[in-house]
């Protein structure tokens, strides 16, 4: 096991040919929006995944598409946590910060932990570019910089040395920069540099003299770090994760969610439709679904919200999987729509990717605030099943869930994710796909005795393709007579048909499993209750907690609605219950009125993460109090 | 291939159910020229899809025998898209009414006829609001009293025809619910074109908006009031065929030239080319006093939607999604 040494504190020093061993680290790349800070951080993420750490990322990139060059508002960043040990969060604090710009400095450095190395371009430090950014001083000499470890380094004429030979305009040759930058990075931290040489080549085939240029500065960085011998700029050593064996790849939710809804279509033998309306942070599930036509994938980019949606109902009206996506504005505009996939009883797959609100909010910012736009958020007693993916590769087995319980079930299925999910990275063990059994479609065929409503045990209808002959008949959104599916506006029928439709959605908790225990027993004497995005930082926490002999139990719903059949009775079962949400306490509310447990809030909606730090003085104000 | 056998009578279309509109409703005319289409076009009931929105149109697919969705206030352009993308060999009927379709579903009409979706989206426009009790639509005329304009409409209306030819329509046809020899032909000709086809038609509300038409489509004025188009045919109307149609001659424009004795081409009476997408819009903007246009305005064939997804689709199926997961880069922790 390796010593639990922190780049901050550097207790434990251990050398390992001449470098520190580390347990674990935080590094944030930050830059100008045109820097290609995300393209930097994912190839460091690439090469830290092929070094065997466990590792989370997040990319943290402005709303606007390229602001003005040098302000704080165009700041892009990319923060990558990992380490030699099971790595839960994308990290509290950067050990590690990499401004290309003094904009990108004076944003992260609020975050940067006491102690931690700030790599900076000196080169990018003129008078213009502090006063774009706001400073009325330059912070590396007016004392801004004293709690840090400064490495100034002037990657901008660094990268032009290195480049010049490549005949490239200057300009050109400043496009590298991100590269030199990463090679430093690279030297730091022991990586390897082949797989990004390589990714560089096939990138720029038609333009090789592009890729030999980031070649160049990346060899230049690297060398630096190798020969200069700067005293603050130690190098280290993080040992491989111990992680289950098999092949690994990295994946973010978004990518593991297009993934999941596609083995999910085909487990269940249907054709996969997928429409949606440009939106972020939900854009890029279109993005992915797109490129597998190959694979028998329908996209279809639809004029609005409204469309999508609907063009995904008619899609599972004729027969096959309809799938819609938005983010928390686009998903009240199709709310009408949900509700007529609720009255036809036609199975639909709709992910939220859930970001800041109300209204436009905070696009590019993270929040789990539509849990009651999902579960109540209709006209009429209207309701749906609701699950959330916990970590982005769970994005991959919860898709597949949906696609199960909507099509098992006759029902619209909404999937959260959100802002985080859908951008973050993390190694993913790549499934044994054939481990689970298909779970195949049923079509009615038979006109004998068949009416559109005749439901079964499950309450559930039958499913029938247009086409198939014999079985003709009109469905809608006006009420159903419940023993012949005709309109029937009469009072009886409407209860019954109203009490029909919760108990069907009701009843797919038959369907799910029961619910457990992350960490920790029933009966603890704390348990933080968690949903989504929120897994990582409460998965951390706790395990603290109780590696200090704590009695805490972490508990995670994947499935909001029908809640896990014992949830009631476990909850119950313990002392204490506290509720972190980045909403205003939404779970908690709905756990308070399903089963009257005396449940706490935790609510934080700054657009980011919860710390873990956050967590644990939660954590520590409940025992706390428990003891009191 | 699939067309039954035996052909269906008219009567065989029509659903168990009872028809619920207004006594003397110009719906049930309507219902009656498309289960006469359906016959003549030998329609498979199975392989047919009615979907509708909401109002008093929108409860047709009830009453035909074949496939049937009734959806939202003005989406169903849109589900019968998703309907045409999961299954692009069912024969999709879009039915709506002049609310439901050019207001709150305005969007999705013009969406559906830009990309060419292969429906035929039947427009019912009675020029009100029916089924929420008579206010003004958006092709209510300008001044009409009703129940939410007691003093008279002041919201300009909009033409159906002229809106789908500024989408991009390539089928473009206005009938009047009562003719029910022309407006047969007409959803036959619609059904046939491949790709979207949009048929106005224009219908009367006995309860909300009586005699709305009775300038254009009245028994004693028709013959006045309409002109016919035939592709390839002079522009002529009038009881006698006395007058046409030709271009201005002192700016852009469709004037009335009476006919002489040497006929309509002496008299520069322009005949109707249906591919002319410029003379399908001023066809579509005649209003009283000049003749309003009947007929197909516009049907020039592009390829649809259904094709043009065809030809992009990939020539082989993968169905390797455990390979597509290592389509990344990928190490390995032994075990």
């Amino acid at each position: 096991m390796a010593a639990a040494a922190t780049i901050a504190g550097e207790r434990n020093r251990v050398a390992t040919a001449g470098r520190l061993e580390l347990d674990s680290a935080v590094v944030r790349f930050a830059g100008d929006s045109g820097d290609g800070i995300q393209l930097t951080g994912a190839q460091f993420t690439q090469a830290t995944a092929l070094a065997g750490n466990s590792l989370e990322t997040f990319p943290d990139f402005p709303a606007e598409i390229r602001a003005p060059v040098g302000t704080t508002f165009g700041v892009s960043a990319f923060q990558i946590h990992f380490g030699a040990r099971r790595i839960w969060t994308i990290g509290d604090h950067p050990d590690v910060l990499v401004a290309l710009n003094p904009a990108a400095l004076k944003v992260s450095l609020e975050d940067l932990k006491p102690g931690g190395i700030v790599i900076l371009d000196a080169g990018s430090f003129d008078e213009r570019s502090l006063k774009k950014a706001g400073l009325a001083a330059d912070p590396r000499f007016d004392g801004t910089l004293d709690p840090y470890r400064v490495v100034p380094v002037d990657i901008t004429a660094g990268t032009r040395a290195a480049t010049k030979h490549t005949g490239l305009s200057v300009r050109e040759q400043l496009r590298c920069k991100n590269f030199y930058a990463l090679g430093l990075v690279y030297w730091m931290f022991e990586r390897d540099r082949a797989p990004t040489v390589r990714w560089l080549e096939q990138r720029f085939a038609d333009r090789p003299e592009l890729a030999a240029a980031n070649i160049a500065a990346l060899d230049a960085g690297h060398a630096l770090g190798e020969t200069a011998e700067i005293p603050q700029l130690p190098a280290f050593h993080v040992e491989p994760a111990p992680m289950v064996p098999g092949i690994y790849r990295t994946v973010t939710g978004h990518e593991a969610l297009a993934f999941g809804l596609l083995d999910g279509a085909r487990k269940a033998g249907l054709e996969m439709v997928f429409c949606s309306y440009p939106i972020t942070p939900a854009s890029a599930l279109l993005h992915h679904l797109a490129k597998l036509r190959t694979f028998g994938v329908t996209t279809f980019q639809a004029e609005d919200e409204i469309a999508a949606v609907c063009a995904a109902i008619g899609a599972s009206y004729a027969g096959s999987l309809g799938v819609t996506a938005s983010s928390g504005p686009g998903i009240a505009l199709k709310t009408e729509a949900i509700g007529l996939a609720v009255a036809t009883e036609l199975p639909l797959v709709i992910v939220d990717a859930q970001r800041g609100g109300p209204s436009t909010g905070l696009p590019t910012k993270t929040e789990q605030s539509d849990l009651y736009q999902a579960v109540f958020g209709r006209n009429g007693d209207c309701p749906i099943v609701v699950l959330a993916a916990a970590t982005p590769s769970d994005c991959f087995a919860m898709a597949r869930e949906a696609v199960r319980l909507a099509v098992h079930h006759m029902t619209p299925v909404m999937l959260l994710t959100d802002g985080f999910l859908a951008n973050a990275s993390e190694p993913w063990l790549i499934p044994d796909l054939e481990a689970t059994p298909p779970f195949p479609a049923r079509f009615r065929t038979d006109p004998e005795g068949f009416h559109p409503y005749l439901r079964d045990e499950r309450l559930v209808r039958p499913w029938v393709k247009p086409g198939t002959p014999g079985l003709e008949h009109r469905i809608g959104g006006i009420e159903k007579d419940y023993a012949s599916g005709n309109i029937s506006y009469d009072p009886v029928n409407h209860q019954r048909m109203t009490d029909a439709r919760w108990e069907k959605v009701l009843k797919v908790a038959d369907a799910i499993p029961l619910q457990g225990c992350e960490q920790g027993a029933p009966g603890a004497a704390l348990a933080v209750v968690g949903w989504g995005s929120t897994y990582g930082p409460i998965a951390r926490a706790v395990l603290n907690a109780r590696a200090r002999g704590h009695d805490v139990a972490h508990v995670h719903l994947r499935h909001l609605w029908p809640l896990p059949r014992n949830l009631g009775d476990l909850l119950q079962s313990f002392g204490r219950i506290v509720v972190p949400e980045m909403n205003k306490g939404q779970l908690v509310t709905l756990l308070r009125s399903e089963y009257l447990v005396p449940a706490k809030g935790l609510s934080k909606v700054t657009g980011k993460p919860f710390t873990i730090a956050e967590l644990e003085a939660a954590i520590a104000a409940e025992l706390e109090a428990d003891r009191a | 291939m699939n067309a039954p056998t035996c052909r269906l009578e008219p009567k065989d279309y029509a659903s168990d159910q009872e028809v619920r509109w207004c006594p003397g409703c110009g719906d049930y005319a309507i219902l009656r020229a498309v289960q006469k289409a359906l016959s003549n076009l030998g329609a498979d009931p199975a392989r047919t899809v009615f979907v509708s929105g909401i109002g008093c149109a929108a409860r047709f697919p009830y009453y035909v025998r074949t496939y049937g969705f009734h959806g939202i206030h003005g989406r169903a352009p849109a589900i019968a898209t998703g309907i045409k993308l999961a299954n692009p060999a069912l024969d999709v009927w879009v039915i709506g009414g002049d609310g439901d379709m050019l207001s709150i579903g305005g969007n999705h009409l013009i969406h559906a006829l830009r990309r060419n979706v292969d429906l035929q989206i039947l427009l019912f426009n009675n020029e009100i609001y029916g089924l929420t009790k008579g206010q003004c639509s958006p092709t209510t005329r300008l001044g009409t009293r009703t129940s939410s304009t007691p003093a008279g409409s002041i919201d300009g209306p909009l033409s159906a025809c002229r809106l789908a030819l500024g989408a991009g329509a390539r089928f473009v046809a206005r009938a009047v619910d009562t003719q029910q020899k022309l407006l047969p032909e007409i959803l036959e000709r619609a059904k046939l074109h491949r790709g979207a086809a949009l048929v106005e038609i224009l219908q009367n509300c006995i309860v909300y908006n009586d005699g709305a038409f009775d300038d254009v489509a009245g028994k004693e004025v028709e013959a006045e009031a309409q002109i016919r188009l035939a592709h390839g045919e002079p522009l002529v109307f009038g009881k006698a065929k006395d007058k046409g149609l030709r271009l201005r001659v002192d700016g852009l424009g469709l004037e009335i030239v009476p006919i002489g004795a040497d006929g309509p081409d002496a008299a520069g009476v322009l005949r109707h080319d249906q591919t002319d997408p410029v003379l399908a819009q001023m066809l579509a903007a005649l209003e009283p006093p000049m003749p309003v246009a009947v007929g197909i305005l516009y049907d020039d064939p592009a390829p649809s939607y259904e094709m043009r997804r065809a030809q992009q689709a990939p020539a082989g199926r993968r169905t390797d999604l455990g390979a597509l997961l290592r389509q990344a880069p990928t190490w390995v922790v032994p075990g």
